[in-house]
């Protein structure tokens, strides 16, 4: 099955593309945009969703720095 | 004593290590695919993009078939450096505490920066004193040092001098060591400040410092060091 991992900077930690982000859009006349995080997604291709969460654990995603999602 | 330097696909620093601890001792190039350490006493996980920095820094060379012995080596006591990309790759294999996160500019940074020493008891400070500021250059986009919870500050052997952090770290740390204190890793290149012609000789003190304490007492069945 296809499934969808979303990796975010762990709240707390300082975000710095995420402000950069943020502040770009104003500029852009685009105002009103607050609490911008920038991440990565990774799409795959799984035959057992159940070992989705070891995978993040172990490498999609450094749990120290980073939160994730698993959209399956 | 005989160093080890790892060879990643994507390294970059590997020979300028080689180079700079052939100056204290005898220093040989380890594939990133071989189970064989030869025999060194010493192992350098030096700079470079591994892997290409592919998903995040250090995260794919941390499972490279090398790191299984170098992880058994560092567990029974032996001396582990890991420089810059080298310092990534520990913190994701585990062996040092912490992750390296995007420098708060988001630029790439190259310049001289002071080293402050805070820890000289190190088999990787040895040949310094406590206080004493090294020149040493910095060359990355991913060196913002984030400490695990709970992190112990002793922890912490080099700090940018003040004013100087060029990344963001937290606390200015720019080298931490492991508990047991053999494995150490930092984001400056000492291999690069080994000649008073290309700028400064400060960074050969640490590859001195590793050569002085050989041989290194826990790597024969020993505890941590004194």
């Amino acid at each position: 099955m296809r499934a969808r991992v979303l990796i975010r900077p762990k709240a707390g930690i300082l975000d710095p593309q995420g402000i950069a982000v943020e502040r770009a859009l104003p500029a852009l006349g685009f105002e009103g945009v607050a609490n911008v995080h920038v991440g990565r997604l990774v799409e795959l291709d799984v035959e057992d969703p159940s070992q989705l969460d070891a995978m993040c654990r172990r490498l999609l995603a450094n749990p120290l720095i980073e939160d994730y999602e698993i959209q399956a | 004593m005989k160093f080890g330097v790892i060879r990643f696909p994507g390294s970059c620093d590997e020979v300028d290590a080689q180079l700079a601890a052939a100056r204290v001792g005898e220093a040989v190039l380890l594939w990133h695919a071989d189970l064989d350490l030869q025999g060194v006493d010493a192992v350098i996980v030096p700079g470079g993009f591994s892997y290409g920095d592919y998903l995040r820094v250090g995260a794919i060379a941390r499972f490279a078939p090398i790191m299984g012995p170098v992880t058994e080596f560092a567990r029974e006591g032996g001396l582990v450096l890991g420089i810059c990309n080298g310092f990534q790759v520990l913190c994701e294999a585990g062996l040092l505490p912490g992750a390296l996160l995007p420098n708060v500019g988001l630029r790439f940074v190259c310049r001289q920066v002071g080293v402050e020493v805070l820890d000289a008891e190190t088999p990787f400070t040895r040949a310094c004193a406590a206080g004493d500021v090294l020149s040493i250059p910095v060359k990355h986009t991913t060196g913002r040092y984030h400490p695990p919870p709970g992190f112990d500050p002793a922890l912490a052997v080099l700090r940018y001098a003040p004013g100087e952090n060029p990344n963001g770290s937290e606390h200015d740390i720019a080298g931490v060591r492991n508990e047991e204190g053999n494995v150490l890793g930092l984001m400056p290149h000492p291999e690069h400040a080994v000649d008073e012609r290309t700028g400064s000789a400060d960074g050969l003190a640490l590859f001195a410092s590793m050569a002085l304490t050989y041989p290194y007492p826990s790597a024969v069945g020993g505890h941590g060091y004194a």
